[in-house]
């Protein structure tokens, strides 16, 4: 049982980071970016094996090399940026999954990867966790103010003189973490769901962007429990259980809220 | 005269090989309104974003006082309905924002009753006021509109640039806007910058009309266009705008079609 604890520990960790980091997105409207730097994540791994790298940072920096990538990819406005987002997400995964197979030192069980491991959290990714929570919720509340007028409107805080390029750049970086954190729990292609669900189902009761984090995260944590608890007791994958428990709960909420607009 | 606020000197700016803009030179002092006019695809909003130092220009300088504290007024701003946002906490979003300036803010723009408002649901007219009231928190020294009466029925057009004036002499600050409509601008502003990729002309509104690169830029039916701006000017004391402005709106029309 001691496992299904550390997993649960690591899972509400994460919930505290993308609670409000998913919440963003949603405002951002970056769904397809954040999926983009989670299908990276392979990439990172496998980096990571190549040259001995401590795995989860090299998630963190594959992650944000993909984003700034795309950044100036999308600058030159080459093709258009739905395109490029689909274009780098399913070629850095395609990048991911070939690599691994070629590196033969390396057994690995992929789908873990691609979906999320119940056993996959050890003790070591708990502190891990731990210590990339406490920083992404401490530059989180430091950095809110400017965050929010970023996603309001880049421009007008830019001539108000927030340092948007910086905030953009932080933005990413914390993106990249929570995209480490989450790749054992929820898996690769899961990611995006454990973001943006809970912000959404959040939406309808929430009067201000604060209140709308906060109540992510407390849905977010929620569905963490609930669907690792499901996850335990009837031998499913563990991030597909998180996501269809978070998608009931958008559900709920949107039922629950039209109800009350009648 | 002192020391402008910002300079803009030789500017140009390229995108992909296509010339937006070049040689463009404009000074603007506090206390002094500046309204940029020219058809569309001119370079107005380049210009602005320029001034505003959002791009930076491929050649020329632009240079501006020390920490010149910029109001902008965008001409419009998309949010997210996912976004549960309030008038109230759009306006402290402002750099530097003071909580005591917000209740004096709000009455001098007439926006007290919408401050609980989500953004979502304020109409063209109140947006407009809201973000005016965002660009003034910034206690700007330089207001830049990008055309702040767009989209507001003639008399709300002319009450918000008899707000513009008046605010100007208020905070004794420099305004830059960009306006499609030159007739009701006219009344209150200094300098008309007429821009076509370079400044074509520029001059006081009551000597540009005659310019004939003017002339030539909005066509000869300007003298039709120009005689209601004589009557909005009237307008300002009179009370038969009404009536004026439909003959106006009349007139617009028939030139286009």
């Amino acid at each position: 049982m001691m496992w299904l604890l550390d997993s649960l520990l690591a899972g509400l960790l994460l919930s505290l980071m993308s609670g409000p980091l998913g919440s963003f997105i949603v405002w951002r409207r970056m769904a397809y970016f954040g999926d983009t730097l989670a299908h990276s994540a392979l990439l990172g791994i496998t980096l990571g094996f190549l040259f001995d790298i401590q795995l989860n940072l090299a998630i963190v920096l594959c992650a944000v090399f993909v984003a700034l990538i795309l950044a100036s990819l999308q600058k030159q406005h080459i093709i258009p940026s739905d395109t490029l987002l689909g274009l780098m997400a399913h070629t850095t995964l395609a990048a991911g999954l070939v690599t691994l197979s070629l590196v033969d030192n390396v057994r690995i069980d992929i789908n873990s990867y691609l979906f999320g491991d119940l056993l996959a959290v050890d003790r070591q990714d708990l502190i891990t966790m731990a210590i990339g929570a406490s920083v992404v919720l401490a530059v989180l509340s430091k950095m809110w103010r400017g965050l929010l007028a970023a996603s309001v409107s880049e421009e007008l805080a830019q001539v108000e003189g927030y340092p948007v390029a910086r905030l953009r750049l932080l933005f990413m970086v914390m993106l990249a973490v929570v995209i480490a954190g989450a790749m054992k729990l929820v898996g690769v292609l899961l990611i995006t769901a454990l973001l943006i669900i809970p912000a959404a189902a959040a939406r309808p009761f929430s009067k201000s962007p604060a209140q709308m984090a906060g109540l992510a995260t407390v849905i977010s944590m929620l569905a963490v429990a609930m669907g690792l608890g499901f996850s335990y007791q009837f031998d499913t994958p563990a991030g597909p259980s998180i996501v269809l428990t978070s998608a009931l709960f958008f559900v709920l909420s949107q039922s629950a809220y039209q109800m009350a607009d009648r | 005269m002192a020391n402008p606020l910002l300079k803009l000197r030789n500017v140009g700016f390229v995108r992909q090989g296509r010339t937006i803009l070049k040689d463009v030179n404009l000074d603007i002092h506090a206390g002094e309104i500046i309204t940029l006019i020219g058809p569309n695809g001119a370079g107005k909003s380049t210009l602005l974003k320029l001034a505003l130092g959002l791009i930076k220009a491929s050649s020329g300088t632009r240079t501006s006082t020390n920490k010149l504290r910029i109001g902008y007024m965008p001409q419009h701003i998309s949010l997210p309905e996912t976004l549960p946002l309030s008038v109230t906490h759009f306006l402290k979003l402002a750099k530097g924002f003071d909580a005591r300036d917000l209740s004096h803010v709000a009455n001098r723009l007439n926006i007290t009753r919408l401050l609980d408002n989500p953004m979502q649901k304020l109409s063209g007219g109140e947006l407009q006021r809201v973000l005016l009231a965002r660009a003034l928190l910034s206690n700007p020294q330089l207001l830049v509109l990008d055309e702040p009466v767009q989209g507001l029925d003639v008399s709300g057009q002319s009450e918000l640039y008899h707000l513009i004036a008046d605010l100007k002499d208020e905070l004794n600050c420099g305004v830059l806007m960009v306006s499609h409509d030159l007739h009701l601008v006219m009344a209150a502003t200094d300098k008309v910058v007429c821009l076509n990729g370079h400044i074509c002309c520029e001059g006081h509104p009551q000597t540009i009309q005659q310019d004939p690169s003017y002339l030539e830029l909005f066509g000869q039916s300007m003298p039709a266009h120009l005689a209601p701006y004589t009557h909005h000017h009237d307008h300002t004391h009179g009370e038969h705008c009404d009536h004026s402005h439909d003959e106006h709106d009349h007139s617009h029309g028939e030139k286009k079609s």
